[in-house]
């Protein structure tokens, strides 16, 4: 739209369905939530078997980091709300440098579980460990599902932190403009959403005991 | 692209009338949640604490929906798609502690 003729005399119509697009992202995010779903469905059935285990396992884990990313990620969200708003406004430098303080967020949440993974895994909790094989068996399962879950979670925050990225660019090309904020507000979906599976993964697996 | 972008039929109007305050108090109030959800995760209650934990995050959730995610600004048909999606989970998780929890 913003490559078009240049004259605001001319009037190009240009189909589009910003409902329907957003509709399309909630569609597509669904599909993430009966995939996380899935996985909390065995959490939780496990935890109903081995409780004692899981409690045990649970206070292994850093309440203090577990919380920090916890704000991390809630003030991310925020960020992220915040520059559609202020994209909406006309504000684009504003709106870029909220996205892009999401990213520097995101970045920092991606830091702590790196210093958390690399901490249990010096303390040799790592899938099939020799120290972990040892344990009861909940407790394998507790850690099995810890580093799938924060894991996959992970992975979506990477991708995450691509699709505001492209966003960036969006919004300084003009692509993304106070007339047509749909594809920000889909990335900024997909953003919150990962917070979403975050504001239930921490509970489980932090707060616990 | 400096010209003024008219709304022509189709394109719902992308202001949705919000400001950044209400942004910033459901910001707070997720800041507040976390902080009672994990001064809570301190006091021995047994096991109260998986509901009370899983009530905050819910809570939590709701929060994100609704503000963050601009839920309350949109068509109905949008919460009755998400209420269908946690109903089918919500089905899925009852469905299998048929065969864990009662027996």
């Amino acid at each position: 739209m913003s490559t078009a003729a240049p004259s605001p005399t001319v009037e190009v119509h240009v189909h589009r369905d910003d409902e329907g697009s957003r509709m399309g992202m909630w569609l597509f995010l669904f599909t993430e939530l009966v995939l996380f779903g899935g996985m909390f469905l065995v959490y939780a059935v496990y935890r109903f078997k081995y409780p004692l285990e899981f409690q045990l396992a649970s206070t292994q884990l850093d309440t203090f980091v577990g919380t920090v990313n916890t704000i991390i990620l809630l003030t991310s969200s925020l960020t992220v709300a915040l520059s559609i708003a202020a994209l909406q406004k006309g504000r684009k430098a504003m709106a870029q440098m909220l996205v892009g303080m999401t990213l520097i967020l995101a970045l920092a949440f991606l830091v702590n579980k790196y210093f958390e993974w690399s901490h249990k895994i010096a303390l040799g909790i790592y899938p099939k460990s020799p120290d972990l094989l040892n344990k009861p068996p909940g407790e394998i399962l507790y850690f099995g599902l810890y580093y799938t879950m924060t894991g996959l979670h992970a992975l979506h925050v990477v991708i995450g932190m691509g699709i505001l990225l492209v966003m960036m660019v969006f919004v300084s090309r003009g692509t993304v403009h106070p007339g047509h904020t749909t594809r920000l507000e889909a990335g900024g979906l997909y953003w919150h959403l990962v917070d979403l599976i975050w504001i239930f993964l921490f509970p489980l697996f932090y707060l616990l005991h | 692209m400096e010209q003024e972008h008219k709304q022509t039929p189709g394109q719902t109007a992308p202001a949705h009338g919000e400001g950044y305050g209400q942004y910033l108090l459901i910001w707070i109030g997720l800041l507040a949640l976390t902080g009672l959800t994990v001064a809570l995760a301190g006091i021995q209650l047994g096991r109260w604490i998986i509901v009370t934990a899983l009530t905050i995050a819910s809570v939590k959730s709701l929060l994100v929906l609704n503000v963050f995610m601009h839920l309350k600004f949109e068509d109905r048909t949008f919460r009755w798609f998400v209420l269908v999606t946690i109903v089918t989970l919500m089905i899925f998780f009852v469905l299998t502690f048929f065969d864990y929890a009662f027996y």
